[in-house]
């Protein structure tokens, strides 16, 4: 993790909450809406490892909550564990295929939906299955399955891969 | 690394719950959402155009259905005009006798401070919305907030320029309302949809019936005054039934407001306290 990677990602994350807040929310299909931040987040992760996506995971929640006056930590506490678990999927893939980004993504959206489901339930703040199932996840898996690999493009042009990694991922 | 990020976050959200709103975290996410909140003004404002026009694109899909069902209605309200125009004069005179009887009047005792709604609910969970007003403009904790349709909900947090409005339809939300029509009172609450109200506490005798108009009692108990003046629209009765096991009636209320498209909202604020 380099000072300049760690700037671009921490200053990326904050324009990303607050594009989430302000733009991607309203976007509504069903009850759910894409979640720019994770695929960021997973995206990042992919290309920089666990260490990365762990504090990138910690900062995007931070500012998540602290942009939607939210509750404090607890986006953390679920982006955290994505960012982790990304970054680590990502060690064991190869970096130029297509398909880690949408199934990292994918399975972070379940993640992330579920975890909140029972978070939200542990703090009193239940919502219908029918909902939570059908109304949010499905839709927000379709959206960030959406997005899933323009967003890791990108992020390949911002945080490129370097040049020892490219040689092995030609090799591969 | 991962783990004690972890246990990070579950500290920030076990303190951030505990502490008062006036708490260490609370004033540090005040001062950072004060420092945010121009960027989420600058959003908003570049965002509208797309929001609108995402919008336009749902409403259309759902407008050939419904322009079917107005031409119906609009046979239906044409009637309705004829008969209205007497109930007016009967309600005005009703409405000078309520006011007497309630003591305080609504909108005299409040000044309107209206704001844009910066962010919309996040989750399913909390219906809370960010409006761009905050005590600069004079808003403050627990004042109403309402539509030129009804009853939208409670101001909860404040900073500088910023405020969170938790929603009627929030489960944590609750107003005592009346029907208007045979002053049954009740407590209006999150209903068994997203998008439905209860009206809960309602005695079995009282008379209510579907299409009914639910608005704010303004009731007081004992040293305890309602957040809501009397009289703001809530919504209007969609169904009403009762058991034999049931201590009270169970009333569905569909809100006026249209929480969907909520873009302009108005804070009332207490012209005593602004004064």
């Amino acid at each position: 993790m380099t000072p300049a990677d760690a700037l671009k990602a921490t200053g990326l994350l904050l324009l990303v909450a607050l594009l989430q807040v302000s733009w991607a929310t309203p976007i509504e299909v069903g009850s759910g809406h894409p979640d720019l931040v994770l695929v960021t987040l997973v995206g990042l992760a992919l290309l920089r490892g666990p260490l990365f996506g762990t504090i990138a995971g910690f900062w995007a929640g931070l500012a998540l909550d602290v942009a939607s006056l939210g509750t404090l930590g607890l986006s953390s506490l679920l982006l955290t564990p994505a960012g982790y678990w990304a970054g680590r999927f990502g060690e064991g893939t190869t970096r130029s295929s297509p398909y880690p980004p949408l199934v990292a993504v994918a399975l972070g959206t379940v993640w992330l939906g579920l975890g909140s489901a029972i978070v939200h339930f542990m703090l009193g703040e239940g919502a219908s299955a029918s909902t939570v199932l059908g109304g949010v996840l499905v839709p927000t898996l379709a959206l960030n399955l959406l997005l899933a690999y323009p967003v890791y493009r990108l992020l390949r042009r911002i945080f490129p891969i370097a040049a020892r990694e490219r040689r092995e991922v030609i090799l591969v | 690394m991962a783990l004690g990020l972890v246990i990070l976050s579950l500290a920030l959200v076990t303190v951030y719950f505990r502490e008062s709103s006036g708490g260490a975290l609370h004033e540090a996410q005040r001062i950072a959402v004060s420092i945010l909140t121009p960027f989420e003004v600058a959003a908003e404002r570049v965002a509208r155009p797309f929001q609108d026009a995402y919008g336009w694109t749902t409403d259309l899909l759902s407008a050939k259905d419904e322009n079917e069902e107005l031409q119906k209605e609009v046979e239906a309200l044409r009637q309705q005009v004829v008969a209205n125009e007497t109930a007016a004069q009967e309600n005005e005179e009703l409405k000078e006798l309520l006011q007497f009887v309630r003591g305080k009047e609504f909108p005299d005792d409040f000044d309107h401070v209206a704001t844009r709604v910066l962010i919309q609910p996040q989750t399913v969970f909390r219906h809370e919305v960010v409006v761009a007003a905050g005590s600069s403009d004079g808003v403050r904790v627990d004042d109403p907030v309402v539509t030129p349709e009804g009853l939208a909900g409670t101001v909860t947090e404040v900073t500088p320029n910023s405020a969170k409005v938790r929603l009627i339809t929030d489960p944590q939300s609750a107003a005592s309302a009346l029907v208007l029509e045979t002053q049954a009172a009740g407590i209006v609450l999150r209903g068994p949809s997203d998008e439905s109200l209860d009206l809960d506490r309602v005695a079995k005798t009282a008379r209510v019936e579907p299409g009914n108009i639910v608005v704010t009692s303004g009731a007081r108990v004992g040293k305890y005054e309602s957040l809501f003046p009397y009289g703001i629209p809530i919504g209007l009765v969609e169904s009403v039934s009762q058991r034999d096991v049931d201590l009270f009636k169970r009333i569905q209320v569909a809100p006026l407001v249209d929480f969907d498209s909520l873009h302009e909202v108005v804070v009332l604020v207490e012209k005593r306290r602004k004064g």
